[in-house]
């Protein structure tokens, strides 16, 4: 008797699960939201006319626990600029296998050019794509914006950039929810609907899923 | 009470609250340090005179109305101060002081190349206010303008203490920047012709300007080590790293005999920067710019990687692998030394320890002493002198320099040839009693700035001064008087005997000064054809047996015949007699006759190049094999004063000595001795593969027993005589020049100084020309064109070129050394010479 009882017991806990919200995600074909504020991948912003917003000047590498980011800088001209003022990076990269997401290199950058996306796709099959450069680092273009290296086309000097960046912030405000933010940051903003999304490493959907059907 | 004689020069006093005795005369800021007590400051430095120009380092004294700038105020028998940790009202004082200097700086700490190890970015964060009450406008400066190739000024962020100034001016005697304007726009800046109510360019960049002077001293980079803020930046670290990125190591100078120690940066595999180390016994915390920038040569994109080996099919260079080429070196080497022999030079540019496992191998393995270190125009009187009066020597220090009463210097122009030797010059001149006298052709800029009297000297006449001219007799009259000879004097025959017996005479310690890192390293190492290792000299047998003994060889191995020296196995190599050659970081044109050291690196059977980069031997060469760099290996240099200067590898590479290569070598060298001849097949153990190794076996040999060899007695000659439109050469070496090491690195050619002809007055008149006109100076190989200098003290037939400036070749150019007879004519040569102009 025992036993019966006990395996009603059993299946009780079964059948009661039954008629819960459901916690299980079906991850890849519907990848869930995280919360606004998490802290997904890197993001190097850009002006509103296109130019760099990184200065080059490593605090984001000295305040960071993991030793994940290498910066170095260089010397903008006339001729070859990519940020206002004097400085930008010449080099720039946050090693993924390193990086722990704590967000400290983003309170450290003093130009707002760094900022995290809610993407939490990364896992990549070999180290070295683990090392995300200034090519998928930095904001898409969005209308209006230049590929640098250009004059600046904001102001005399890079004084009217960042006294400006309080109104006229680029594409630093939103970068974390930003639509393109969610799906790498070189493909524009063009992605915004899921199914456009294009698959990052794991995303593959059934044959002839939509993101939505997928729910 | 027992009475206890106070002694009068020193006096007690009390800082925050602990008493302390101090010298007489000292500043109260140097006491606290001594203490322990950081007083914030930034324009007192130790080595320049007090300045109370930036008022950070206010301190209350009891007493005293108002705080006192710790930093100029002495102490005081009784004193009582009280710094900012026992004190409001220094700490208000200090903060007041911050808010006010941070008032006009502008926030550029995360582009500012100083930020991470900048004393006001730290003494703000320490002993400044939280926040700034000053909200309105910064004052504006354009931002940074390049006062020289190498140097920039962000006037923004400027403080005004004065730091850069006082070191030009007192230390370096080059006044090129000062403080400009009044008030709130008072400034740093170079003499600008907008200045005094000129033009000016208005770009912002000096030396563009008609009447702008660039900050070209060859000793500006102390000034950006100095400045406490990022205000003096230089071209060539510009962003390149922040201080935790840095991997420091000290190091030593690879460039002159001065022998600087350094400080050098690297990240990520390349040095990124070099600064002054802080040795008071040598350069104190100074260093040249030559010192400090001359490092691009360690990544110049034609450094040597691989060995390399003629193709006997193709006759060019092709890449090969290291035993290959080993072999390859040692067969030639083995084969040559049984067919004329081999003759090794060895350059000056060695460390101890390489030029030693040179003397080894000459000895050893070539069984020759035909070795030489010295790749410029030299004299068998120089072997002799260098031999009685250098080898083993350490009679002169920088210390003794600073407090000689007098200085007679000649066939050395200090500031270009060892300049931290002339800032010690210039340290006993301005702050002590030091007298300089001057045997040279003109007061040069250097000589100038040491106050020195002139002996007028014609190239050649040397000898003749240094016997009998009175002034030089009075002036090392005194006692402690020093009596200081350049490398350029083997030229003059008879002047290094003359100054050895003058040294004798007078009782003037004699230092002997030669140009390059290396060069009086490889005297005591043995790399001359009259010395072996130890300074023991060659035809000395007993000597020899020394040497044998600790080099474990059967006493007659060793060579007994003096060998010959540079020139001699230059001819010898050109006209066949020699077999092979061996040679180290030798640039052909630095030799007496470039024309001929090639055609005789062409004759030569085999030669085998050492090399860093790319040159004129590994053109010629039939294997070549590359070897560290300085940065890239430990070795040891000796200065002019035989002082060691031992440094560690900064960049550990896969890079080989030249020791461990000869090594190599030598292991592949059947051993020529008859005893020997039964197993040919085993090669010569030489023993300098590893650096310590070589240090061991140099420092358990024991001084040498065998007699100094006398000094030389040669006559002196008569100078040539000079016809109409016809004068005597005089030549050096600017600091900043054409040489191998600073070849490609344009940002500090910048700042060399412009080549000239200088030309004495009559000779001017005689031609015509006034300053800045073109005069061709023309032997019968070539000619050098350049704008003329009328500079009054040359004797009046005497005309002045650099050596190896740009237009200004002298070997390659005119074929002759200094004391040549020379052409002059106004104006640019005629169709014929133009064609052998080498530049102009
Ligand atoms: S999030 Fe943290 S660990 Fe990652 S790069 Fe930034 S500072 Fe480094
Ligand atoms: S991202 Fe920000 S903190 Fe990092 S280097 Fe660029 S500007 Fe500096
Ligand atoms: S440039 Fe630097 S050293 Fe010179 S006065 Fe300004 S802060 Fe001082
Ligand atoms: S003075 Fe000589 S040793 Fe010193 S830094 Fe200059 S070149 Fe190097
Ligand atoms: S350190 Fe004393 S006034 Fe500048």
């Amino acid at each position: 008797m025992g036993t019966f009882t006990g395996s009603f017991k059993g299946f009780g806990v079964t059948f009661a699960h039954m008629f819960r919200k459901v916690v299980t995600t079906d991850y890849p074909f519907t990848p869930p939201t995280p919360a606004p504020r998490y802290h997904g991948r890197h993001i190097l912003n850009r002006h509103p006319d296109g130019l760099e917003k990184c200065i080059g000047c490593e605090l984001c590498a000295w305040a960071c626990p993991a030793d994940a980011i290498y910066v170095e800088g260089a010397n903008n001209t006339d001729e070859e600029r990519y940020s206002p003022g004097e400085r930008y990076a010449g080099i720039y990269q946050i090693n993924y296998a390193r990086c722990i997401f704590c967000g400290l290199c983003i309170e450290a950058c003093p130009t707002r050019s760094l900022t995290m996306s809610n993407e939490y796709e990364l896992a990549r099959d070999s180290r070295q794509d683990l090392i995300f450069t200034k090519k998928e680092l930095l904001a898409p273009l969005l209308p209006g914006m230049e590929q640098p290296p250009h004059p600046m086309r904001l102001g005399g000097t890079d004084k009217d950039y960042y006294l400006g960046a309080l109104d006229n912030p680029g594409t630093s405000v939103g970068a974390e929810r930003a639509p393109w933010s969610e799906s790498g940051t070189e493909d524009a903003a063009t992605a915004v609907d899921a199914d456009a999304r294009p698959e990052t490493a794991g995303t593959l959907r059934r044959p002839g899923q939509s993101a939505k059907e997928a729910v | 009470m027992t009475d206890v004689a106070k002694k009068t020069d020193t006096v007690t006093l009390t800082i925050d609250g602990i008493e302390v005795t101090a010298e007489k005369g000292e500043l109260v800021i140097r006491v606290a340090e001594r203490m322990g007590i950081a007083i914030p400051r930034f324009c007192d430095h130790p080595l320049l005179a007090p300045a109370g120009a930036c008022r950070q380092c206010l301190v209350d004294i009891e007493g005293q109305r108002k705080p006192v700038a710790s930093c100029t105020q002495t102490v005081a028998e009784g004193m009582v101060v009280k710094t900012q940790l026992t004190s409001e009202v220094a700490a208000k004082a200090q903060g007041g002081v911050m808010e006010l200097l941070l008032a006009n700086h502008p926030l550029d700490c995360p582009t500012c190349d100083k930020g991470g190890e900048c004393p006001l970015q730290n003494q703000a964060m320490t002993n400044g206010r939280a926040d700034s009450r000053f909200k309105e406008h910064k004052r504006e400066y354009e931002k940074p303008i390049h006062i020289s190739s190498q140097v920039l000024l962000d006037r923004e962020r400027c403080i005004l203490c004065q730091r850069c100034t006082r070191f030009s001016e007192e230390i370096a005697g080059d006044k090129f920047i000062d403080l400009m304007d009044r008030s709130s726009g008072e400034q740093i800046n170079v003499y600008r012709d907008d200045f005094f109510g000129g033009e000016g360019t208005g770009d912002g960049q000096a030396g563009d300007g008609e009447g702008d002077v660039p900050f070209n001293s060859y000793f500006s980079g102390n000034t950006i080590q100095i400045c406490p803020v990022g205000a003096l930046t230089g071209e060539q670290y510009r962003f390149r790293a922040r201080p935790f990125d840095l991997v420091s190591t000290p190091t030593a100078c690879e460039h002159c005999a001065a022998g600087c120690s350094m400080r050098a940066d690297h990240r990520r595999g390349k040095v990124l920067r070099r600064l002054a180390g802080d040795d008071p016994a040598v350069n104190e915390e100074w260093n040249c710019d030559k010192g400090r920038w001359g490092f691009q040569y360690q990544t110049a994109d034609d450094r040597i990687m691989t060995p390399l080996l003629r193709d006997a099919r193709t006759g060019e260079l092709r890449e090969a692998s290291w035993s290959e080429a080993l072999l390859a070196a040692a067969e030639g080497l083995t084969a040559a030394r049984g067919n004329g022999g081999v003759g090794v030079l060895a350059g000056g540019r060695l460390t101890v320890e390489d030029a030693y496992a040179y003397a080894k191998f000459a000895r050893l393995a070539l069984g020759t002493n035909d070795i030489d270190f010295r790749a410029r125009p030299l004299s068998a009187e120089e072997a002799d002198f260098l031999a009685a009066s250098v080898a083993g020597v350490s009679d002169v220090t920088y210390e003794d320099v600073e407090n000689a009463p007098s200085a007679v210097i000649v066939g050395l122009e200090p500031e270009d040839e060892c300049p931290i030797l002339f800032l010690r010059l210039r340290k006993g001149h301005t702050r002590k009693k030091l007298q300089v006298t001057a045997v040279a052709p003109f007061l040069s800029r250097g000589f100038e700035k040491l106050g020195a009297a002139l002996v007028p000297a014609t190239p050649g006449d040397e000898a003749r001064l240094l016997a009998g001219d009175p002034a030089v007799a009075a002036a090392l009259a005194a006692p402690g008087a020093l009596l200081i000879v350049g490398e350029r004097l083997a030229t003059v025959p008879g002047a290094l005997s003359a100054a050895a017996a003058l040294g004798a005479r007078t009782g003037a310690r004699l230092a002997w000064v030669p140009r390059r890192a290396g060069d009086r390293g490889a005297i005591d190492a043995g790399c001359l054809p009259n010395l072996l290792p130890g300074g023991r000299p060659v035809s000395d047998p007993a000597a020899r047996a020394e040497i044998s003994l600790a080099w474990d060889t059967e006493a007659g191995k060793l060579p007994t015949a003096p060998g010959r020296d540079t020139d001699a196995i230059v001819a010898a190599a050109a006209a066949g007699q020699l077999g092979g050659l061996l040679v180290a970081g030798v640039d052909p044109s630095d030799l007496a006759d470039p024309r001929l050291a090639e055609q005789a690196l062409d004759a030569a059977g085999f030669v085998v190049s050492l090399e860093l980069r790319h040159s004129a031997v590994t053109r010629r060469a039939d294997v070549v094999l590359p070897v560290a760099p300085a940065a890239e290996k430990s070795g040891t240099y000796l200065n002019w004063e035989g002082r060691l200067r031992s440094f560690e590898t900064v960049l550990p590479t896969t890079a080989m000595t030249d020791g461990r290569v000869l090594e190599a070598i030598a292991a592949l060298i059947p051993s020529n001795h008859p005893a020997a001849a039964q197993e040919t097949t085993k090669g010569i153990s030489l023993g300098t593969g590893d650096v310590m190794a070589i240090r061991r076996e140099l420092g358990t040999m024991p001084p040498t027993r065998s007699a100094r060899s006398v000094a030389p007695a040669v006559a002196a000659t008569a100078l040539p005589g000079t016809g109409e439109h016809e004068a005597v050469l005089a030549t050096w070496r600017q600091a900043i020049d054409q040489g191998s090491l600073l070849e490609g690195d344009d940002v500090l050619a910048g700042t060399a100084r412009p080549p000239v002809v200088r030309i004495s007055r009559a000779l001017a008149a005689g031609l015509g020309v006034i300053d800045g006109d073109a005069v061709t100076v023309a032997t019968d190989r070539g000619a050098i064109t350049l704008p003329a200098e009328v500079t009054r003290e040359l004797p009046p037939h005497v005309v002045w070129l650099p050596t190896n400036s740009p237009g200004s070749t002298i070997g390659r150019s005119l074929g002759v050394t200094a004391g040549a007879v020379v052409r002059l004519t106004a104006g640019r040569p005629g169709p014929v010479l133009a064609s052998s102009e080498v530049t102009a």
